[in-house]
């Protein structure tokens, strides 16, 4: 653990670079260039909100703005696409490496660290538009926003370990790689993100906590809709799983390091 | 303590019967692999600061293997690689450009790659910038590079900072001739200035020059590790050992195990159907010679006993250097000579005689026989080859003008005035 860090900080420009020069490459020869990184999610929202606001306003329960839909959407998928991309990357990270990885000698984990580091700065992209857009439909902002710190840090330990630990795998049995996509798909749909959480039947919502991520979604949410402090059960409920598995995701990397080479 | 240590050094790619089991062996519960494939074992030296070591061997020996394991990019199976210095390695040029960045910000991640900090990139830049020579083309993506000029980069980057060991894998046949000279040159002040080379190639001139000792690789072990001259001699002979479609095992020998106790040398490459009884040197007075003025005649005779019928039979003469590099070879097949078969337990004596226009030093002698050549000097049965049979030592010419090189171009030259 120790000397991953210690390694992390020596390759510390490595990585830096890394991630200035995926964006860099990313945009280049594009006029709006860096802009399209908030365009993709923004029109998501954009369509979502122009479909389902009229059916599924209504059930937006204490918010009476007439853009709360758009909001609630919002929140929800701040927190998605981070949880998303980190999870994808990581997913074919290593295969997409593979090369490098057989030529060159570099401390493994600042492959994962650059991926962190550019879904990351995405997201805090994101963010500053999504609070343009905010402030244009007159919502209000307020300190409870601070949450929003931790929750990311959360977001981010749970997609960097889930990332892992299917990366790895992948490596080794490339199903992994071609199920995930669909998985993630179908999670997506079954988190409240662009629907409230109360259209599922009563019966049946205590099926929701067994999904990680709608934790996280609906403390975005809490924050960012109703600018209330999340509810502090769930949000210890998952950094303790997110702390388990992040665990068990730099275990199996490590063990997986020397190996993952050799199929590569 | 050694600059580099490989001890027992072995590598198998397992499989399994499902990938399952692999995972299951991560969390320490023992399953084991359906196949175990070992490309290389029992690997085991020691490298000094300052030596330059090639590595030799067909594809699939292992070479690659060995230098992932001593870069550290492949964990060895059994065994363990010791590196008490820095590293460069050019596995292969231009690993990792981003097209879409420029020369200097793609020397910048690549070096970065390397494990160097900002400020040591940003000292060493302007050094990196001079050698690749590439010029504007510097501060413009790399996607409008040519081939020659991104590997000009890769290996000013590579070389640009202080190392303790070089590795160089066959990365140099590429750039144009003026690079390559350049490289070359880059190679040979390193080595100069104290650093360790680790360097493989194919080309037995390029390893002979460059390298004071080398390894040979055959199926994933070490079968020598010796000066290059003997090392290549050996790779050499178990080429053509591939080569030979006969069906006698080869014998690979670099003592003497000939019965004949007078013939010496370096190595032997021989299937048991043609022996070397005796080898002479002479002058044109018909003496033994062991020494000889530069641009006389001289004379090879030598005497092959034949243990079975061969059909046509070709017999090669090679003269090389002090450090084993070839300076002339050729063989009564390649010169065209009637081929006339040679019954079971005849000996044959052929003569080579030739004006041994050489720079004054050390030569010596190989001689090979061989059976149904075809295209230009290529044969289906190679019987013997055995390199440095016998040494000369080639004397200045009292007559001849001083000069430097291989031999004695003998040119003529005028000086003119040119008026204005």
């Amino acid at each position: 653990m120790l000397g991953m860090l210690r390694s992390l900080w020596q390759y510390r420009h490595f990585v830096v670079s890394s991630i200035r020069n995926e964006m860099i490459s990313r945009f280049a020869r594009s006029k709006l260039g860096s802009l399209w990184m908030m365009i993709n999610p923004l029109a998501q929202v954009a369509i979502y909100a122009l479909i389902l606001s009229n059916v599924l306003a209504a059930k937006l329960p204490g918010i009476e703005s007439q853009y709360a839909y758009a909001i609630y959407l919002m929140a929800g998928l701040l927190a998605w696409t981070l949880f998303n991309e980190i999870v994808s990357r990581c997913l074919t990270l290593f295969i997409e490496q593979g090369n490098l990885m057989k030529k060159m000698s570099f401390p493994r984990v600042t492959l994962p660290t650059v991926v962190v580091g550019s879904c990351a700065l995405n997201n805090i992209l994101l963010f500053v538009a999504m609070l343009g857009i905010f402030a244009l439909l007159g919502h209000q902002f307020s300190s409870v926003m601070i949450w929003l710190i931790p929750l990311t840090l959360i977001t981010v330990m749970l997609g960097l370990s889930v990332g892992l630990i299917l990366g790895v795998m992948n490596v080794f049995v490339r199903d992994i790689g071609q199920g995930v996509p669909i998985v993630l798909q179908m999670l997506f749909w079954f988190t409240p993100i662009v629907y409230p959480a109360n259209i599922i039947p009563e019966s049946y919502r205590y099926l929701l906590n067994l999904n990680p991520v709608y934790h996280i979604t609906s403390a975005y949410q809490q924050v960012l809709v109703y600018n209330q402090a999340p509810q502090i059960g769930g949000v210890v409920l998952i950094t303790v799983i997110a702390l388990a598995l992040m665990l068990l995701s730099l275990f199996m990397f490590r063990r997986a390091s020397g190996e993952m080479v050799d199929v590569l | 303590m050694s600059l580099l240590s490989v001890k027992n050094v072995g590598k198998s790619f397992r499989s399994y019967r499902s990938e399952l089991h692999r995972f299951v062996r991560w969390f320490g519960l023992s399953a084991k692999p359906s196949e175990e494939h070992w490309v290389l074992r029992n690997l085991n030296f020691d490298i000094q600061t300052g030596e330059a070591i090639g590595i030799i061997g067909s594809n699939g020996a292992g070479k690659s293997t060995l230098l992932k394991m001593i870069t550290g990019t492949l964990q060895p199976t059994e065994g363990e690689v010791q590196v008490n210095g820095r590293i460069a390695a050019i596995l292969e040029l231009g690993m990792g450009f981003n097209p879409e960045l420029t020369g200097r910000q793609n020397v910048f991640h690549a070096a970065g790659l390397m494990g160097f900090s900002a400020e040591q990139i940003n000292q060493a830049m302007p050094d990196i910038e001079a050698f690749a020579e590439i010029g504007e083309y510097f501060d413009q993506p790399v996607r409008v590079y040519s081939s020659g000029m991104q590997m000009r980069i890769a290996f000013s980057v590579v070389t640009g900072f202080e190392q303790d060991i070089l590795i160089v894998d066959e990365a140099m046949a590429v750039g144009d001739a003026h690079f390559q000279q350049k490289c070359f040159h880059r190679i040979q002040e390193f080595k100069r200035a104290g650093g360790t080379l680790l360097f493989v190639s194919h080309d037995p001139g390029m390893i002979k020059t460059l390298c004071t000792r080398a390894l040979l690789l055959d199926s994933g072990r070490l079968i020598r590790d010796g000066l290059p001259k003997d090392v290549m001699d050996l790779y050499q002979g178990l080429v053509s050992k591939r080569y030979d479609m006969g069906k006698k095992e080869l014998m690979l020998t670099s003592k003497n195990s000939v019965t004949n106790t007078e013939i010496k040398s370096t190595s032997i490459v021989m299937n048991g159907d043609a022996e070397l009884m005796d080898f002479k040197l002479l002058n044109s007075k018909l003496e033994d010679v062991i020494c000889l003025e530069s641009e006389q005649e001289l004379i090879v005779r030598y005497k092959i006993k034949f243990n079975k019928y061969f059909e046509r039979p070709a017999f090669g003469l090679i003269v090389r250097d002090k450090i084993g590099r070839s300076i002339f070879e050729t063989s009564t097949y390649s010169m065209g000579l009637e081929e006339k078969p040679v019954e079971n337990g005849k000996i044959v004596v052929v003569d080579f005689v030739f004006n041994l226009n050489l720079k004054a030093g050390q030569y010596s002698f190989s001689i090979g026989v061989a059976n149904n050549g075809y295209s230009r000097s290529e044969f289906e049965e190679y019987s013997l080859l055995m390199h440095d049979v016998k040494q000369i030592q080639v004397i200045e010419a009292s007559e001849s003008i001083f000069y430097g090189g291989i031999f004695n171009m003998k040119p003529t030259a005028t000086i003119d005035l040119l008026e204005r």
